[in-house]
């Protein structure tokens, strides 16, 4: 994806009525669902104990689900819960009680792929929203208007929409249309791969993916091996989805919830990501007519990519461009380091909490809501008896740090490492 | 009414079904490109006009696949094409994408429908909520057990078809992933012809025994189980609860092995429904399957009889 070619509005004319759409981030704990709502989410989605894709996150239990949602409350911000796994009849005893439970903890909707999760929730727990999960693979309008006569008032559709389809789907059927616009994506149908299965005996849509579609494969032909030399083995590893340059276009083609992914990403990616998107969300809003993509947003979010960027199926079908071959591909020269807890006027010191090594005379970024942002040297760095340190060394450990611009809690610190 | 199953297997030809319902298949299943998904071959509606008399007059059935995930504008073809298999009396359409049944309520209320998610079709729960909307028979996901299969049949009364023979699909992409490595690979000739070829298996560094076949179409990309199902010899757990429909996975096969796969499921079936509390299997059932099995693909119980975790 080039930064530099302006953006061609290929698809669209004017729509007279814009309703201003979700900004949807991804929550794997706590901390994080604060981040992300802190950096301007409208809504978070977030894993529990049970019936999640992730089984490896760190999920929530009901009580920090509570916290969550009272968070969330004072940001007028909503919770939802991914139900998204297809079950096996050894897991539909106790959907019931969990439904029931994520209702009473003040979760706004649950997105859901497998009917009898759908079916559950509409009897058990009617304030609970059904969102239909894109492990549905939903192409097409007829799909949707099959859902939406099922009582549902949203759609997450497939990844692999395009503008034109999304936009054609929005004209038959009167629902809302949430998409992924950010992170990284399934290069199947999601839900269409049991890969896991096969590889490991891990069952892929009960959370088990062991991710072996990021691995690398020999490619025969007749039996003779066609990748010709070692370092470009057949790959079917996707690169990962930035749809930032294009929010008119999102806009205007009617979506009404744009998601992002990555519930198992760090505090660090999420702020920055969602810090960019919320900009250009509400920048196009207040001039659309003169909007035009801040460049230093893209520079933002790509300090946080972990793989290379592209736009998916928005424009065209991914290509050769739109894969990872080769190991030449480095994630970007930034890392998170630390978070601020506080922050001193009179002194110039913030409180910070170390998340990753960093040391005196290291070029860092401070980073908060609204795009406030700032660059400089660790200079002065102490820790929280007086003493003075040449090295952040110890995970969590919390520090002072002397600003050369005031900062606030919440705000973020990354390094720069290349 | 007494028990007797169904033995299905994939055609992709005219010859074909017949040969193979000769050989004791009692339906078949075939389709077209356009609405269906890793055929056994492409067959039109012309050939189903054709063939479907031949079908119904020798007690068998005809079904059309229709398993693909429709985009917008597959779904303005589907009136015409149901209404179309509507008046040739075929006998089911195999579907995943409810698009298929908001046509058909409308356009072809008549016609069978069969609800095949494939990878998706986990717990009985689910399969009563598409009988409910329609759905004549459930179609389980090849990644279930036997106890949940049989849980599944024991727990609902919706007509249940379990695959018990040959490959299944283990990955579907929309991208063309061939075409995109051949055009990374632009300098290497011999790349340039990987689309549409059906002789490309893949395979992973800590895995050398196993090939998983790979192969491209219009609709993207398609990876299949490096092993093929067999479960000629457990059969009689699923006979012995009356499993409705067993299908067997023509695909990439020759038609001499899937001759010899339904004689060898025609005997089984035959043998047990004639004695069920006398039946045991002879090993030497398998003798003809076995001759004919690609050597390089083992002939495994699938996911019958393994434990997942996630």
């Amino acid at each position: 994806m080039s930064t530099t070619v302006k953006r061609q509005r290929k698809y669209f004319g004017k729509r007279n009525r814009l309703d201003r759409p979700e900004l949807l981030a991804p929550a794997g704990n706590l901390e994080k669902l604060k981040f992300a709502i802190h950096y301007g989410a409208d809504a978070v989605y977030i894993g529990g104990q049970q019936y999640g894709l992730r089984s490896n996150a760190d999920n929530f239990t009901f009580e920090e689900m509570k916290e969550g949602v009272e968070f969330a409350n004072k940001y007028g911000a909503k919770v939802f819960v991914a139900t998204n796994i297809y079950a096996h009849n050894e897991d539909l005893d106790g959907i019931e009680d969990y439904l029931k439970n994520l209702e009473d903890a003040g979760i706004a909707a649950i997105i859901a792929a497998d009917p009898v999760i759908i079916e559950t929730a509409q009897r058990v727990a009617p304030k609970l929203e059904v969102h239909l999960s894109t492990q549905q693979s939903v192409l097409n309008w007829s799909t949707v208007q099959f859902w939406k006569e099922e009582g549902l008032p949203r759609v997450v559709l497939a990844r692999e929409t395009s503008f034109e389809e999304i936009e054609e789907i929005k004209k038959h059927v009167d629902i809302e249309i949430e998409a992924f616009v950010h992170g990284a994506m399934c290069s199947s149908f999601s839900g269409r791969c049991v890969l896991s299965n096969h590889f490991t005996d891990r069952d892929s849509n009960r959370g088990g993916c062991c991710q072996s579609c990021r691995w690398k494969y020999d490619l025969f032909v007749d039996g003779d091996l066609v990748n010709a030399d070692e370092d470009t083995p057949f790959a079917m590893s996707s690169k990962d989805l930035c749809m930032l340059e294009y929010i008119p276009d999102l806009i205007e083609c009617g979506i009404d919830s744009f998601k992002v992914e990555g519930r198992m990403k760090s505090i660090h990616y999420v702020a920055t990501v969602i810090n960019a998107y919320r900009q250009a969300i509400d920048a196009y809003f207040e001039d659309p007519e003169g909007y035009e993509l801040k460049p230093e947003l893209l520079e933002e979010v790509n300090k946080a990519a972990n793989r290379p960027l592209n736009t998916g199926f928005f424009l065209d079908e991914p290509g050769a461009e739109d894969h990872i071959y080769s190991a030449e591909e480095k994630p970007a020269p930034y890392d998170f380091a630390a978070v601020v807890h506080d922050y001193d006027a009179e002194t110039g010191l913030a409180t910070i909490q170390q998340r990753s090594y960093f040391k005196v005379g290291q070029e860092i970024e401070f980073f908060g809501p609204k795009g406030r942002f700032f660059k400089q040297t660790v200079e002065e760095l102490y820790d929280l008896k007086g003493n003075k340190l040449d090295v952040a060394r110890h995970p969590l450990e919390m520090l002072k740090i002397k600003t050369s611009e005031p900062v606030a809690a919440m705000d973020i610190m990354r390094k720069k490492i290349r | 009414m007494s028990y007797n199953p169904e033995l299905l297997i994939t055609a992709g030809n005219i010859d074909q079904v017949i040969k193979l319902i000769e050989a004791g298949a009692s339906a078949v299943l075939v389709g077209e490109s356009k609405f269906g998904s890793r055929l056994t071959g492409e067959f039109t509606l012309d050939m189903i006009e054709k063939v479907i008399e031949e079908v119904h007059k020798r007690g068998a059935k005809l079904y059309v696949s229709m398993n693909n995930m429709m985009d917008n504008k597959t779904v303005e073809m589907l009136p015409d094409y149901l209404k179309a298999l509507a008046s040739l009396n075929v006998d089911a359409v195999v579907y995943g994408d409810p698009s298929v049944l908001m046509a058909a309520r409308v356009h072809a209320p008549q016609i069978k429908l069969h609800w095949n998610a494939e990878m998706t079709s986990t717990n009985y729960k689910t399969a009563e909520y598409w009988a409910k909307r329609g759905a004549t028979r459930y179609v389980t996901a090849r990644e279930l057990n036997m106890d949940e299969i049989i849980d599944t049949k024991q727990k609902s009364d919706i007509e249940l078809e379990v695959q018990v023979h040959g490959m299944t699909a283990i990955y579907h992409s929309k991208r063309h992933l061939l075409t995109s490595y051949a055009n990374y690979q632009m300098d290497k000739k011999e790349l340039k012809t990987l689309a549409g070829e059906n002789n490309l298996f893949l395979m992973e560094n800590d895995r050398p025994d196993e090939r998983f076949p790979i192969y491209e179409d219009q609709y993207g990309t398609h990876v299949m189980s490096s092993d093929d199902i067999c479960m000629l010899e457990n059969l009689h757990e699923l006979l012995e609860v009356k499993v409705d429909s067993f299908k067997i996975e023509g695909m990439l096969k020759s038609p001499e092995y899937n001759i010899a796969v339904v004689k060898a499921y025609r005997k089984v079936i035959d043998a047990y429904l004639a004695n069920p509390q006398q039946y045991k299997f002879d090993d030497e059932w398998l003798d003809d399957i076995k001759a004919l099995q690609d050597p390089n693909r083992e002939l495994s119980f699938g996911f019958f009889f393994k434990e997942q975790v996630y």
